[in-house]
């Protein structure tokens, strides 16, 4: 019998940076993804879209595409209304068009679909599709939204004065959505010693995964059955929608996600494209294919963030604050798409008291409707936590400028403390557990900051000094693992996540689970948790996503869900297997289940180890002879309801020089360090953690998505809209501490979008730094060279 | 719409085929030759998840027409291994976890083949630009650029073995 430690190694359990099960197939360019598919007799489906932001549809002509040699079918708004299908509900209580009905509500709207028997032959049939529009004034402005000359956008829902998240007081309004207690939080501005207020805009921005969007539908008119391959981070809620759009039972419906190119939040939703695929696969009777290009992915599939936000807070002249107002104007499109629980029109923007104890505090979201693509998806966070996280991080600075306090001083002084976990804030959120002022030590330390301070003092006080040098703190807490089924549902489908375990004779397994991977490693790890809970090794652990018809039902992963949820059910199903074992070694070593330990791979005997039965013999004899009263097999599956959210946070710190003359931002030196609990793949989450900061670089310092007055989309292709190339992105330092949720079967909180919500106001708060001395408080995102440059010229100090 | 004949040689093997003039060399390699391992991200030439070697060059596939390959030797991810054993950037991009969705590795792992043909000792800085040309949104490159210092490192001791 090996030593425990080498069969402990063996297993590459929990804690070792285990390499990858699946890279094999990625280098050898063998991976599956949805372009990939290739039927027989498939077809192809391409989109006409409207060249106007707002406009009123007069004619369209599709004789001569149909025309053309090859294109089989032209679909428009009319051909979909006998089915019922020319508009479908959204994940948010609204509807959306799934092609024009009457009038175009966004650039780039779906007017009309081609199939045809190739994509070049599908492009031909887009162009040649004519389409006479009457041009109607536009509105861009979230702010101007709700004035009372504003132009209407949704004209089917003009009237209703209410709406999913109750009354509605304007055509374009949405919902209203308050939280806190505004009296508590009024009363502490009135009392306060100190306010600040800072107006900040979270533009809207794009998650642009390197794969876009798309699916291939295929109907059996034989069987009566529909399989669609598709770019889902959410597959079974699909099913569960297309099963309502189509009246098929789900039963005969088969979403399978296939390998995924990068999701980022980009592909939770339900898009036109997917459902005239189906339509055109049932109507033709033939695979059907729809790949979104570049341009249409950006203009159309779920941008993330636009809010338009404005934060306060109050506080005593020591810088220990009181009080925390935020109001917003959230800018949601032409349709209310976005992909966040249902009952939750702002996400859990209400996490906005971030890290610190704050007793009175109070936000509202106001949700308008504009000329403008739908979504407000979650980009690499969960629900609205990044717009959050940014406000408090920010405010913060400006409250610390304003009394010349160190900003890492002033997070001290109103961090929640150790000893307060669990810890319930104004808001109402019960936070797990967190050790702020040591990751935040821990940080200070590594990068000697009082030094750097000396530095940055030195180089104010030289005029020649060629550059302005900034230090951005950011000390955030994330909300995540959606969620509570009591507090959670997608369409009244709490959101819990499952997975089934089956141990096979050999003591080989296979694990499926609800979830859904793009990247995130999930075959490595979710059988590391196995390995360490069942004393199976990882690499005899096979693990299997995405497909409808094998899986057991979950929510997917989007929201940081996969761990706290779906790893929390990997462990829950593992504890029942293990159960199951310990009665079959029981039976076979003839001793109670009492007298039995557990140790790395097997049960032994109490005081006689030497008398053990291992996970492997245990297997074979439970497809020999089941122990009495007991079934043959081992096998068991759980759907795990998390008892709460998990929260993860860190302690990040940027330090960057601006060119004077050029508005050039360097970023020297960044260094992450993130709390997420327990660890699972040191190396994977590390992996998360520069996938995560590159994205918040991104977003910092170049992603937007501007229109101009007509609302035409200004930059939709990788030419404008910044992608960071190795040559940008910066070098990153990580580090961690571990502090487990205590709720959490194994004590993982999860990791993969804390990089990307901390490090933005990271950033952010960095570059306002190198402005502090003169009297700035704000730049807004991105921190483009231009707006830099623009800056310092306002300040008198470019060269 | 008029056709022709290319013959071109992929992965060392002769393939001849009828394109349409207006077929793009990416369309060609994924849907006539079955060959999927490079993917398109875009339709700009900015991504580089089409990259492929073409006469020793790294080229965007989205950008090419197949007729312009015409008696050209064409290499794709699928052409690296050599009788079942990896090549070395495919090593390192493994042992380095140089990749986690997997959508842009097969165009980033042929441009590091050629970067690293062309240069077989790159700096940091060298690999940081010559990969330029290919987009991750996943991993923050930090990998990528340890991936191919690894298979740099891999390929020099196999050259001093061998010679």
């Amino acid at each position: 019998m090996n030593a425990p430690n080498e069969r402990s190694a063996e297993l590459a359990g929990i804690g070792e940076a285990r390499l990858r099960k699946e890279d094999a197939r990625f280098i050898q360019g063998k991976g599956n993804y949805v372009d990939d598919i290739k039927l027989p007799g498939m077809l192809f489906l391409d989109v006409v879209r409207s060249p106007l932001a707002h406009a009123r549809i007069k004619r369209i002509d599709t004789s001569k595409a149909k025309a053309i040699p090859g294109v089989l079918a032209v679909l428009t708004a009319e051909d979909l209304k006998p089915l019922k299908l020319h508009w479908m509900p959204t994940l948010a209580g609204d509807v959306q068009a799934v092609l024009a009905d009457d009038k175009v509500c966004f650039q780039m709207q779906e007017v009309a679909v081609v199939v045809a028997d190739d994509r070049y032959i599908a492009a031909d049939g887009v162009e040649a599709v004519e389409v006479e529009y009457e041009e109607l004034p536009a509105l861009v402005d979230a702010k101007a939204a709700l004035a009372p000359d504003a132009p209407v956008i949704r004209e089917d829902i003009a009237d209703r004065s209410e709406g999913a998240h109750g009354p509605r007081s304007h055509p374009n309004h949405i919902f209203t959505w308050e939280a806190g207690d505004r009296a508590a939080a009024d009363a502490a501005f009135a009392a306060a010693e100190v306010t600040v207020a800072q107006d900040m805009l979270y533009p809207r921005v794009h998650p642009c995964p390197l794969e876009t969007c798309g699916c291939v539908a295929s109907f059996d008119p034989v069987r009566g059955e529909l399989t669609t391959w598709m770019t889902s981070q959410a597959p079974h809620i699909v099913r569960t929608v297309v099963g309502l759009l189509s009246g098929l039972p789900e039963s005969k419906i088969r979403i399978i996600s296939p390998d995924i190119g990068g999701g980022f939040g980009n592909k939770v939703g339900v898009y036109p494209g997917y459902v005239c695929a189906i339509v055109a696969s049932i109507v033709l009777g033939r695979p059907v294919k729809w790949i979104e290009d570049r341009i249409e992915n950006i203009s159309t599939t779920a941008f993330a963030r636009d809010y338009h936000m404005s934060g306060e807070l109050a506080a005593t002249r020591d810088g220990r604050i009181t009080g925390m107002r935020v109001k917003v104007i959230a800018d949601h499109g032409a349709f209310n798409s976005h992909a966040q629980p249902t009952k939750w029109p702002a996400g859990l923007f209400s996490i906005c008291s971030g890290s610190y104890d704050i007793p009175a505090a109070y936000a509202r979201v106001d949700g308008v409707y504009t000329n403008k693509a739908p979504g407000g998806v979650a980009y690499r966070c969960s629900f609205r936590v990044t717009e959050a996280v940014y406000v408090i991080e920010r405010l913060i600075d400006v409250l610390a400028q304003k009394l010349s306090i160190d900003k890492a001083e002033i997070r001290r002084r109103n961090f929640i403390h150790r000893e307060q976990f669990p810890y319930t804030s104004a808001f109402g959120w019960q936070y797990d557990s967190g050790d702020y002022e040591r990751g935040l030590q821990k940080v200070l330390e590594a990068v000697d900051y009082e030094a750097l301070r000396a530095e940055q003092a030195a180089k104010r006080a030289d005029p020649d000094c060629p550059t302005l040098m900034g230090i951005g703190i950011c000390t955030f807490t994330e909300i995540v693992g959606a969620g509570p089924s009591k507090a959670c549902d997608v369409l009244g489908v709490g959101m819990f996540d499952s997975c089934e375990i089956r141990v096979h004779p050999d003591g080989s397994a296979i694990a499926r689970m609800g979830t859904i991977n793009q990247g995130q490693g999930h075959p490595t790890t979710y059988a590391q948790i196995i390995a360490t809970e069942l004393g199976i090794p990882s690499d005899r652990i096979t693990i299997e996503e995405g497909d409808t018809s094998t899986a057991p039902y979950g929510l997917g992963t989007y929201g940081s869900r996969s761990t706290p949820v779906g790893g929390a059910a990997t462990a829950m199903a593992a504890r029942k297997v293990h159960a199951k074992a310990r009665k079959i070694a029981a039976s076979l070593l003839e001793v109670g289940e009492a007298d039995l330990e557990w140790e790395i791979d097997r049960f032994q005997v109490r005081g006689d180890p030497e008398r053990a039965k291992t996970m492997k013999e245990i297997a074979w004899a439970a497809y020999q002879h089941a122990p009495s009263g007991e079934e043959h097999g081992l096998e068991a599956s759980y759907y795990y309801d998390p008892p709460n959210f998990t929260y993860p946070f860190g302690s990040y710190l940027a330090v960057v020089d601006i060119d004077r003359a050029t508005g050039e931002t360097k970023v020297r030196r960044f260094y992450a360090l993130d709390d997420c609990g327990t660890r699972i793949n040191p190396m994977i989450i590390e992996g998360q953690i520069h996938g995560g900061l590159t994205e918040g670089f991104a977003v910092a310092m170049g992603q937007q998505m501007p229109f101009d007055a007509q609302g035409n989309l200004l930059g939709n292709t990788l030419m404008d809209y910044f992608l960071p190339t190795a040559v940008e992105t910066p070098h990153w330092e990580t580090d961690f501490t571990v502090t487990p949720s205590p709720h959490h079967p194994i004590g993982a909180k999860g990791v993969a979008e804390s990089p990307h919500v901390g490090s933005i106001p990271c950033f952010s708060n960095a570059v306002a730094d190198a402005f502090a001395h003169l009297g700035v408080t704000h730049l807004e995102m991105p921190h483009s060279a231009y707006r830099v440059w623009r800056q310092l010229h306002a300040s008198g100090v470019a060269l | 719409m008029s056709t022709r004949t290319v013959t071109m040689s992929v992965n060392g093997e002769q393939r001849r085929a009828e394109v349409e003039d207006r077929t793009l060399l990416i369309h060609f390699l994924r849907e006539q030759l079955n060959l999927t391992g490079p993917h398109i991200g875009c339709e700009t030439s900015h991504c580089g998840a089409c990259t492929v070697d073409l006469n020793g060059v790294s080229v965007k596939s989205c950008t090419v027409l197949a007729v312009q390959c015409e008696g050209a030797e064409v290499l794709t991810v699928e052409g690296l291994a050599e009788g079942g054993v990896l090549h070395a950037v495919q090593e390192g991009f493994h042992q380095q976890h140089g990749l986690q969705c997997g959508f842009c590795t097969p165009g980033m792992l042929v441009r590091s083949y050629r970067l690293l043909q062309d240069n077989p000792d790159p700096t940091e800085e060298e690999i940081r630009a010559g990969i330029s040309g290919n987009l991750c949104r996943c991993t923050g490159y930090q990998n990528i650029v340890k991936a191919i210092q690894y298979a740099a490192k891999r390929l020099k001791e196999a050259q001093s073995v061998s010679a």
